[in-house]
């Protein structure tokens, strides 16, 4: 094949997930939105601006701004300092805690809120303090989720900065601490800003959380938006939110990209010679906080696994037992094994689709073009594909039922819905996995290759393929651990008859009269349970960055 | 002055240091100077404070320095790659120190301008690390580590990672730079010429151990054992009797030494020498014709001839031996030669 036709192969590959992106990512939202601001055919954007100012909007975008900003600099300021024990220092069990405080990442949101709900009720082992349902618990919860992205974004960076430009500082005569800020903190900048802008992105659109801890009272955009479709079918509004939604996330993510702008590049990537240290006295402060994030990490985890297995005082599986016998008279309709049945292969589809789209994504923007267009063209292509990050699942979710239900795309009802929006969901993460290690590949290496007759193709399989199977592996089992657990855009697709493990724990918890709550806990601990499982496997991968922004 | 009483550091079982002891009187430069892997960059460390020595004490100035914090020592250290501070610029690298130290800005802007002057960069200020040439990386860290006048200056390799003639022209100016600000400075290195050009003294590091220390003069005429003169450069080393015929040759007395090491010019073609060897092969270079041939008494050997001698191999030559070219060695056990057949020497 002559080098024209690779190039139209590539344009081929690209059109492929663009066009998927196209009409379960971009229809759905325009659709959404064309609903608020088109009401009845004609452009009204009053309604919209006068839904902004409602008191109960004023609130949502205030408690949104707040809580993410207070969520952001928290788990900063304790997701810093664990980094640096995890990836710095050097002391036994250190493989366990970093697993340990990676897991809450991919665990699923209505997991994490019926576990805090656990730990703070009144009954559970912080109730005494009286958080249950306070805006204080949601914070916690949100620092509890995101801590791991701060520690695998700049855990590696850390790793891989040469000590010696530290010891360089220090010879000179700063001190530990002038040392720290002179030169270690602005060398991580790029990595915590991009760190922060994550957090903050996931804090401002976090849905499940909010939605089972804070319920009506405490309100965020994006369960606002929730609210607002479902309950009150209030559409104007909803678009108004979803559009002041994107134009946020849109904004940061410039930012962040911006700021982490050549953070592929190997910074000095050291050949490790020097091996971390043991940790001494002058760590305390840091071990400090580490413990802190340890405790935040497990207690709510254990609270959920022993509170599922009491009943009535003693240890019991009544719980399990209870759900896995489900009749049609309860609230919930199917037994728990074929939830979890469900979520497994919504989650098989689901990870077959992302990692298949995503891997083309990010082969075709590592790829050298010549020309200035042609670099703006492939980093647009990789800008796209990021959206879904911070677009409201919620927006997504219910754009797909309200636009795909008439031809061409009459997908109403369709048992492919749901995979393909988690998809959507997990699309991001892969190619933010894989991307990196594509990239790192020297460029001349292809070139070896190709100079030695390999074709494009041949290429791509012996240079790119041997570094990327490993992260393309994490990043399967990284989108298959975040389908299990989606939330935000399954609750709207899910049909009742067929929920998924996360639907049918929401399902539990909305019961009136907290009569489902010991089965939320008890399909809680089996969702997490298997999350857990698929995500010690992406550990055993060894991607250092794997789930790093 | 730097006092090293007894220096041990070590990593898990292996003495990476093994008992090292030296001195180095104030305004001097010292160069350690070994293969990589002998200790010599563990050592630096230690002296700078990185690595806590197992056994041992390390003095400045008859202040026992052992246990004080890197950044209480007032040394400075320069690594291999310079290890410039990317985010701030060529001088904000150099003014660092000063700048710890709460130096006047207008103070600060007239040092770092001298120390670029220094280093043969005035007008780099502004640039940012990442804009460099790597020669011009390492005069800026150079001139970082030179900011506060420091007590004692620590080179890692200072100039390794450059390409040879710019490691020639750095050195010459570092020997310089170092006399102009009067620095007693540690180096350690693994190139010779290097060590050589900078320093006024010479230790030589083999696994850990301290195996020489002199004036570069001595080190060089008397390398302390065989491995030590190969690796200074010198192209063999012949012991036992392999060695008599070419002391004789180069009028040093028989039986003096315990053997010869000879650079590949020690031996050269003349028509009058006083040994006879057979060709084996020629080589020409843009200088000098190299030749190697065999002796019958010391094996296989490197020699030169001028460029109009006409040699082929299989031709029986007479050859001379230049005294400036080789070295005495003290008598070692197992220094046989690696080539030739000579006869194990007999002990001391």
């Amino acid at each position: 094949m002559s080098g024209r036709r690779y190039l139209a192969l590539g344009v081929v590959a690209g059109a492929v997930p663009l066009a998927v992106l196209l009409v379960f990512f971009a229809l759905p939202v325009a659709g959404m939105l064309q609903r608020g601001f088109f009401p009845d055919g004609r452009l009204d954007l009053d309604g919209a601006a006068a839904a902004l100012w409602r008191p109960r909007v004023g609130q949502a975008v205030w408690f949104t701004a707040w809580s993410a900003s207070a969520a952001t600099a928290l788990t900063v300021a304790l997701g810093v300092p664990t980094a640096f024990v995890l990836h710095r220092l050097r002391f036994p069990g250190q493989r366990l805690l970093r697993g340990l405080v990676v897991a809450p990442f991919v665990l699923p949101t209505v997991v994490v809120g019926v576990a805090f709900r656990t730990l703070l009720s009144v009954s559970g082992p912080l109730g005494g303090l009286g958080l249950d349902g306070t805006p204080a618990a949601i914070v916690a919860a949100l620092v509890f989720f995101n801590v791991s992205v701060v520690v695998r974004t700049v855990g590696p960076w850390w790793e891989g900065m040469d000590p010696r430009r530290e010891e360089a500082a220090a010879a000179l005569g700063a001190s530990p601490v002038r040392v720290l800020t002179t030169v270690t903190l602005p060398a991580l900048r790029p990595a915590i800003v991009s760190a922060a802008s994550v957090v903050f992105l996931f804090s401002a659109t976090a849905f499940g959380v909010v939605l089972t801890m804070g319920g009506v009272r405490y309100s965020t955009v994006e369960t606002e938006i929730y609210l607002l479709t479902t309950q009150f079918l209030d559409l104007q509004a909803a678009a108004a939110l979803c559009v002041l939604q994107i134009v946020v996330v849109v904004g940061l993510l410039a930012v962040a990209g911006r700021t982490g702008a050549g953070r592929d590049r190997p910074v000095d990537r050291a050949d490790r010679r020097t091996t971390n240290r043991r940790p001494a006295l002058r760590d305390l402060p840091a071990l400090g906080v580490t413990g802190v994030v340890v405790l935040l990490v497990t207690l709510p985890l254990a609270t959920l696994v022993v509170r599922s297995l009491r009943v009535d005082g003693t240890w019991s599986l009544a719980f399990y037992r209870r759900l896995q016998q489900a009749d049609s008279t309860e609230a919930y309709v199917v037994p728990l094994s074929t939830a979890l049945s469900n979520s497994l292969r919504v989650a098989f589809d689901a990870t077959l689709l992302a990692v298949t789209l995503g891997t083309v994504v990010a082969v075709l923007v590592t790829r050298r073009v010549a020309g200035p267009v042609a670099r703006r063209t492939l980093s647009a292509f990789d800008g796209v594909f990021m959206l879904p990050l911070g677009v409201s699942a919620v927006t997504v979710g219910f754009g797909l039922l309200v636009t795909l239900d008439r031809p061409p795309f009459d997908f109403r009802g369709s048992p492919w819905l749901v995979p393909v929006a988690q998809a959507m969901v997990a699309l991001p993460l892969v190619v933010r996995t894989v991307v990196p290690a594509l990239r790192g590949v020297d460029d001349r290496q292809r070139e070896a290759a190709a100079s030695l007759g390999a074709s494009p193709l041949r290429v791509l399989a012996s240079v790119d393929l041997a570094v990327a199977w490993r992260p393309l592996l994490a990043a399967t089992g990284f989108a298959f651990a975040v389908s299990l657990g989606e939330f935000g855009a399954t609750s709207f697709l899910a049909r009742p008859d067929t929920p998924t493990l996360p639907v049918m724990v929401y399902q539990l918890i909305s019961q009136p009269g907290g009569e489902g709550f010991g089965g939320a806990l008890a399909a809680s601990v089996v969702l997490g349970l298997v999350t857990s499982v698929v995500m010690a496997g992406v550990e055993r991968t060894r991607v250092p960055g794997a789930g790093a922004f | 002055m730097l006092t090293l009483d007894h220096l041990t550091v070590t990593y898990g079982a292996t003495a990476a240091v093994d008992d090292v002891s030296l001195e180095l009187p104030a305004g001097q430069v010292l160069a350690v100077l070994g293969p990589s892997g002998c200790g010599k960059s563990t050592l630096l460390r230690a002296v700078a404070g990185l690595e806590r020595p197992r056994a041992g004490r390390i003095r400045f100035g008859g202040q026992d320095v052992t246990t004080t914090a890197t950044h209480r020592r007032g040394f400075a250290l320069m690594f291999q790659d310079g290890q410039l501070f990317p985010h701030l610029s060529v001088a904000g690298n150099v003014g660092y120190s000063l700048r710890l130290r709460r130096t006047s800005r207008a103070e600060r802007r007239d040092r770092v301008a001298e120390l670029l002057g220094l280093v043969g960069l005035p007008d780099y200020a502004e640039r940012m690390p990442g804009t460099l040439s790597g020669g011009e990386r390492q005069r800026v860290a150079l001139a970082r580590a030179l900011a506060v006048r420091p007590r004692l200056l620590l080179l890692d390799e200072p100039l390794s990672a450059l390409d040879r003639d710019l490691r020639e022209r750095l050195a010459a100016d570092l020997h310089d730079i170092l006399r102009a600000e009067g620095t007693t400075a540690l180096l350690v290195t693994h190139d010779h010429d290097e060590a050589f050009t900078v320093a006024d003294r010479i230790g030589v590091m083999r696994e850990g151990r301290l195996v020489q220390e002199g004036t570069p003069a001595e080190v060089w005429r008397h390398p302390a054992d065989a491995d030590t003169a190969r690796f200074l450069g010198y192209a063999a080393v012949v012991a036992g009797a392999a060695a008599v015929p070419l002391l004789s040759a180069a009028g040093l007395r028989a039986g003096a030494a315990g053997g010869l090491a000879l650079r590949r010019s020690a031996l050269r073609l003349s028509v009058g020498g006083p040994l006879t060897g057979k060709v084996h092969s020629v080589r020409t270079t843009a200088e000098q014709t190299r030749v190697v041939v065999d002796l019958p008494d010391s094996g296989r050997l490197d020699a030169v001839a001028g460029l109009d001698v006409a040699v082929r191999p299989g031709d029986v030559v007479r050859l001379g031996v230049d005294p400036s070219r080789v070295a005495l060695l003290p008598v070692v056990s197992g220094a046989g030669t690696s080539e030739g057949p000579g006869p194990a020497w007999p002990q001391a």
